[in-house]
């Protein structure tokens, strides 16, 4: 049934194509069934799906045997809780994008081409299954930058391409290396992750591969393509793009390079975590510093997405668990925030210059943008009742007991955090106004229905899983005992971990 | 476990519920917004009585009396994260204190607030805090102490930023947050460590919680860095969260800045209860923080040092720290306020030398009588037309008779005048415990300073608001006048406990130490008049009527004229006045060191991102299109040279210049493309299992 959330969004992408151009509303309209069944299909999934089960293969059939590919989709928790984010994250993105009036159904047909994409990649288990999803999922988000974006899109465009094709061409030839040296049987995940690499051979293939999918998480310093990549963005795009996109990185950081170079992975860890943790410092610095309402939320990307590879690097079970559960909190917050930003914000204002801003006292033209915005803001600061808490702590509490100082370290970025969050929050829409605001000459358009119901959404599944992550660990914390992670899991017990 | 225990939960839950509720409300609703909280408050005071009780009960018998209830938030693994709530005598009688306090207030902020726009979000946020505060005190776990900690701290954030137009506000709202949050990272990574190390968080949990058997469990005994018991190194963690909740030395900045947000809000937020949660966290880690630390060369012999010994020293310093400040501010809730902070180091003070009891007296008798001050303290603000200048009153005392007799009542309790009033009581206690502890005699002497200099600043005041002629400007056509008695009734009620309270604590009847540490109290009036309990006592006594007096012989003697007056102290001492006035010049001070480190860091990486990431992304992409360039040039002369289309070629020369303009990107795929190839080849020929 899984398999079904990508043939739907490919067929949507199908359907769209035959809509007749002009037909905005139809579009709109395929769009967002398209997404609901999407994420309909996951959730009845994860209903149905027992966490113990481990690994639930959908569909395995021989694609090209003569080089042993197979179509091989299947799910663990890990999936399946990515599955739910994407599912989401299409659902309000489309909300958001109510208003695109040029090329609306091209917009859309991208729009789901990439969806589609994200989902393949997070059910695929043959490598090469993967790399095509992989590589689907970037080119619609080329062109849905360049085409839609804003600010110096064609060169934001052209950095996210640059950075996406050489993580792309990394991780390719890892894969084929280790397709190759594993005696080119099989492509299969799961049996690759049997096979026992030479220690020389995953001391290089690991950060190859590992780096290779990390750009797209933000690992610093491959990071720069975020921000401008997310600013240059049209609203759906960097909602995605944060809430979705960085994640197929961290995704396949994990699911692949981890699982596969145990050896390598011991060897780099700490390299790997230092350059985590300068990535939460240093993005929330440079956060604090942004004139650009949307260069400020996507700095806090690259900081969030710290803690991802800082959890995946304490190779404990709560680390693990964490990282993953950030990447579904991260994925939420991030996508409200850019929603509230670029569609809520900067479609009315047209402006996203702080100081600009400040003067609108847009608290009171868009209450509830403000109060959205508010929320989510604290959302993002990680205080308690809000996904971000249970995923960072947990973060923190597997690195304390790797590496207590870069817990203290990610401590001050969570630190610095708090502070360009709560200057955004008021130079936004807390500005200091003259004490009788002009009414303007065109009062901003009040916020629709359906960025209300984006917004309520996110809101809703952020405090839920802040209050109860149960719902999602259950699903996360025994995908780790399934046998893919075997080797890994016998590298942390080898070093007095526990996994 | 009884009914109490079983739905204790409900006490904060149900101002969380009225929080919602009043959160989808519509501005205009303001007497939905009042019913719902006020509501929600009776009832959380009932169960919270009913709670109290359960305990009153048990008290006697048991000297360790509590009661838990846990259960599992999630599972990772093996381990299980377990949170849950506690009633214990420390327990309850927060809870009535806070329930009790916030109800008064509530009920005052009707009139204080009646008409304000915002009135029901103002409702929402109280609320807010109420359940967050309420929920920190029944949290039988670390981590949910933590996390309603963290939620008390966005309510009070929220309230002092309520009227956000007013730029002072909102940047103390700002500078609340960030600076509590310093103390709350820094808590939190002990409760890491702490998590760790005992793999539990929980308080109790049948002989199971980290502040049970300390002296049995093997992780305690662990030492780090110097020697230091890890317990300790967690308990000084821990500590560090205190000292940014309750505005301990050097993270106090922020609370005097709080008093931006309206006046019921100080008094709930910022003197009765949130800014003691501090002084409750240490009370309740008491075990950890009491931890025998070892023994630190140089202090003599026999003399243990735990995390206790550092609360003592931050308390004492606090204490005389911020009286000196208090003395010379202007502001009458300004002036509240840096009491407010020199009253927790008093608190603090107290936990350290003298045990739970000592500080947590102080705490429940501070929060009626400072709860007192600050509503009356809004009452004078209220009555002089938004006025907060105390040079600017004078003479209130005939104007509003109603606020000048709770206010002195306040006042009485705060400087610890003899025998009725509660402060006199607690601080006594605190000052006993300080003189017999064993480190050092200067925390005593610190204390005392700071009880002489809390008695003058409040006669001080007094004299400035209530005593004299009037000073305010004259364009006020209107008297000052007294306040509607939905607020003089509270005032009076919090009067009548500022006085009472007292007796429940006195070395005479030490019914509050013993309901707190178990045992019966024994009613024994010649304890009164032992040797070192009479001079302690008679020592109080002279310091308080050496601060009165002195206060009004420099103050109450001859009236202040004119609000331009110049101050008496600073015309005596000048320099000293200013220091004072100045507040050591301690916000300053971290502008120019702290935040300007962190702006210019800041600014660096932003810079760094521009030049350097970005010049590598530049300069990449220019590689490739050189690299491309060159490649084309290759195709075109060497590979088609042999073929007999050079007419071609020249012609689609035109069309490559073109096309490297806007085809970057397509163009560097062919690159790629070859560079793959390449790389396989060498791979597949290289990586052949041998």
């Amino acid at each position: 049934m899984l398999a079904w959330t990508v043939y739907i969004s490919f067929i949507g992408v199908l359907a769209l194509m035959l809509v007749p151009a002009g037909q905005a509303r139809a579009a709109r309209g395929i769009a967002l069934l398209t997404a609901v069944a999407g994420f309909l299909l996951g959730l009845v999934s994860a209903f149905a799906y027992q966490p113990t089960a481990g690994i639930m293969t959908i569909v395995q059939k021989p694609w090209i045997p003569g080089l042993h590919i197979d179509f091989f989709l299947a799910a663990d928790g890990i999936s399946i809780t990515l599955v739910l984010l994407t599912g989401l994250a299409a659902i309000v993105g489309i909300l958001f994008s109510w208003n695109v009036e040029h090329r609306t159904k091209e917009f859309f047909a991208f729009y789901l081409a990439l969806i589609g994409g994200v989902y393949g990649v997070f059910l695929s288990f043959d490598l090469f299954l993967l790399f095509v999803f992989y590589e689907l999922a970037i080119i619609p988000k080329y062109f849905l930058i360049a085409i839609w974006g804003s600010t110096n899109k064609e060169y934001g465009a052209m950095k996210l391409a640059l950075y996406s094709f050489i993580g792309s061409a990394m991780v390719l030839i890892g894969i084929i290396a280790a397709y190759v040296v594993s005696g080119a049987h099989s492509m299969n995940l799961l049996e690759l992750a049997k096979y026992p690499y030479p220690a020389s051979f995953q001391y290089w293939a690991f950060p190859l591969v590992f780096v290779g999918f990390a750009i797209l998480a933000g690992l610093w310093p491959f990071h720069t393509w975020a921000p401008t990549g997310h600013v240059a963005a049209p609203t759906a795009a960097s909602m995605l793009l944060a809430g979705v996109v960085m994640k197929l990185g961290a995704y396949g950081a994990l699911r692949v390079a981890m699982t596969l170079f145990p050896l390598g992975l011991e060897a780099w860890r700490n390299e790997i975590a230092v350059l985590a943790v300068i990535g939460i410092v240093y993005g929330a610095m440079v956060a604090l510093v942004q004139k650009d309402f949307k260069f400020v939320i996507g700095y806090s990307s690259v900081s969030h997405m710290g803690f991802v590879l800082l959890g995946l690097m304490t190779l404990s079970s709560i680390g693990l668990s964490g990282a993953v559960l950030q990447m579904f909190s991260h994925g939420i917050i991030a996508g409200l925030l850019f929603g509230v930003v670029g569609r809520m914000v900067y479609d009315r204002t047209h402006t996203r210059e702080l100081p600009l801003l400040e003067g609108m006292n847009l608290s009171r033209a868009l209450p509830f943008a403000a109060g959205t915005f508010a929320v989510a803001a604290f959302a993002s600061m990680g205080l308690p009742g809000f996904s971000g808490f249970p995923a960072e702590m947990s973060v923190l509490i597997g690195a304390w007991r790797t590496f207590p100082t870069f817990a203290v370290l990610a401590g001050l970025g969570i630190l610095i955090g708090v502070a360009y969050t709560l200057l955004v929050l008021q130079k936004s829409f807390f500005g200091d106004a003259a004490p009788t605001p002009e009414v303007p000459a065109h009062p901003l358009p009040p916020i629709t229905v359906p960025e209300r119901i984006g917004a309520v959404i996110l809101l809703a599944t952020t405090l839920l899983i802040g209050l109860y992550p149960k719902l999602l660990l259950d699903l996360i914390v025994p995908s780790f005992n399934s046998p893919l992670f075997e080797a890994l899991r016998n590298e942390a017990l080898r070093k007095g971990g526990i996994l | 476990m009884t009914f109490q225990v079983q739905y204790l939960f409900l006490i904060p839950l149900l101002p969380l519920i009225a929080a919602a509720m009043i959160a989808v409300t519509r501005q205009p609703h303001k007497r939905f917004a009042a019913t719902m909280g006020i509501g929600a408050m009776v009832i959380s005071l009932t169960l919270s009585c009913a709670a109290f009780a359960k305990t009153l009960h048990r008290s006697s018998s048991a000297a360790n009396f509590h009661e838990v209830h846990n259960f599992n938030w999630f599972t990772f693994g093996e381990t299980t994260l377990q949170l849950g709530w506690v009633l214990d005598p420390l327990t309850a009688i927060m809870l009535v204190m806070v329930t009790f306090v916030s109800l008064l207030i509530f009920i005052y902020s009707i009139g204080y607030m009646a008409h304000d726009e915002n009135f029901t979000r103002f409702f929402c946020f109280l609320s807010l805090f109420a359940a967050a505060m309420l929920g920190l005190i029944i949290a039988n776990n670390l981590l949910l102490l933590f996390m309603c900690w963290e939620l008390v701290g966005l309510a009070s954030y929220l309230l002092i930023g309520f009227w956000y137009q007013k730029p002072s506000a909102a940047a103390a709202a700002k500078k609340a947050f960030i600076t509590t949050r310093i103390g709350d990272v820094v808590f939190f990574l002990g409760i890491l460590w702490l998590y760790s190390q005992s793999g539990t968080l929980l308080f109790y949990a049948d002989g199971k919680g980290c502040l049970e058997n300390l002296q049995q469990a093997e992780w305690a005994a662990r030492t780090t860095i110097g020697g230091m018991a890890i317990t300790t190194g967690i308990g000084l963690l821990i500590f560090c969260g205190a000292i940014g909740k309750s505005g301990q030395v050097p993270l106090h900045v922020w609370l005097p800045d709080a008093m931006e947000g309206p006046t019921p809000v100080s008094a709930l937020i910022h003197a009765a209860t949130m800014v003691a949660a501090g002084v409750f966290l240490v009370a309740r880690v008491y075990p950890l923080m009491s931890a025998n630390g070892g023994e630190v060369a140089g202090w003599g012999p026999g003399i243990h040092i735990s995390a206790l010994t550092v609360v003592t020293w931050v308390g004492a310093i606090t204490a005389v720290f911020a009286a000196c400040i208090a003395v010379a501010q202007t502001d009458i809730k300004r002036i509240l306020a840096y009491s407010t902070v020199s009253q927790l180091g008093f608190m603090m003070m107290g936990l350290g030398v003298g045990g739970v009891a000592v500080g947590m007296f102080h705490l429940i008798a501070h929060a009626f009588f400072k709860a007192l001050l600050f509503l009356g303290a809004g009452s004078v603000i209220h009555g002089c037309h938004e006025e907060q200048d105390i040079r600017r009153m004078g003479g209130l005392k005939k104007f509003m008779p109603v606020t000048f007799a709770t206010y002195a009542i306040g006042m009485m309790a705060l400087s610890g005048v003899p025998i009725l009033f509660s402060g006199f009581w607690s601080k006594d206690a605190i000052l006993h415990a300080a003189h017999d502890w064993p480190v050092s005699k200067i925390p005593f002497y610190l204390g005392v300073s700071g009880a002489l200099l809390t008695a003058f600043y409040m006669t001080r005041q007094m004299c400035y608001v209530f005593f004299g002629n009037n000073r305010a400007d004259s364009h006020h056509a209107t008297k000052p006048h007294e306040s509607p008695r939905v607020m003089t009734l509270p005032l009076t009620i919090l009067a009548v406990f500022a006085v009472m309270l007292g007796f429940i604590g006195t070395p005479a009847w030490p019914w509050f130490q013993s309901y707190l540490n178990g045992g019966q109290p024994l009613f024994n009036f010649a304890e009164l008049w032992q040797g070192e309990v009479r001079s302690i006592l008679l020592l109080s006594t002279v310091i308080v009527a050496v601060g009165i007096g002195l206060g009004w012989w420099f103050y109450g003697r001859k009236p202040i004229t004119s609000p331009d007056a110049e101050d008496v102290l600073e015309r005596l001492r000048p320099d000293i006045y200013e220091l004072f006035r100045n507040k050591f010049y301690i916000d300053e001070l971290y502008e120019a060191t702290v935040i300007r480190f962190f702006v210019w860091w800041a600014q660096l990486c932003d810079s760094m991102d521009y030049w350097v990431w970005n010049g590598a992304v530049l300069a990449v992409s220019y590689l490739i299109l050189a690299l491309a360039w060159v490649n084309r040039l290759i195709d075109e002369y060497a590979v088609n040279l042999g073929f007999d289309e050079g007419c071609k070629g020249v012609a689609e020369g035109g069309k490559l210049f073109s096309r490297l303009q806007n085809g970057r990107v397509q163009s560097y795929l062919r690159v790629i493309g070859v560079a793959l190839t390449v790389l396989i080849l060498v791979l597949i020929w290289g990586c052949r299992p041998s």
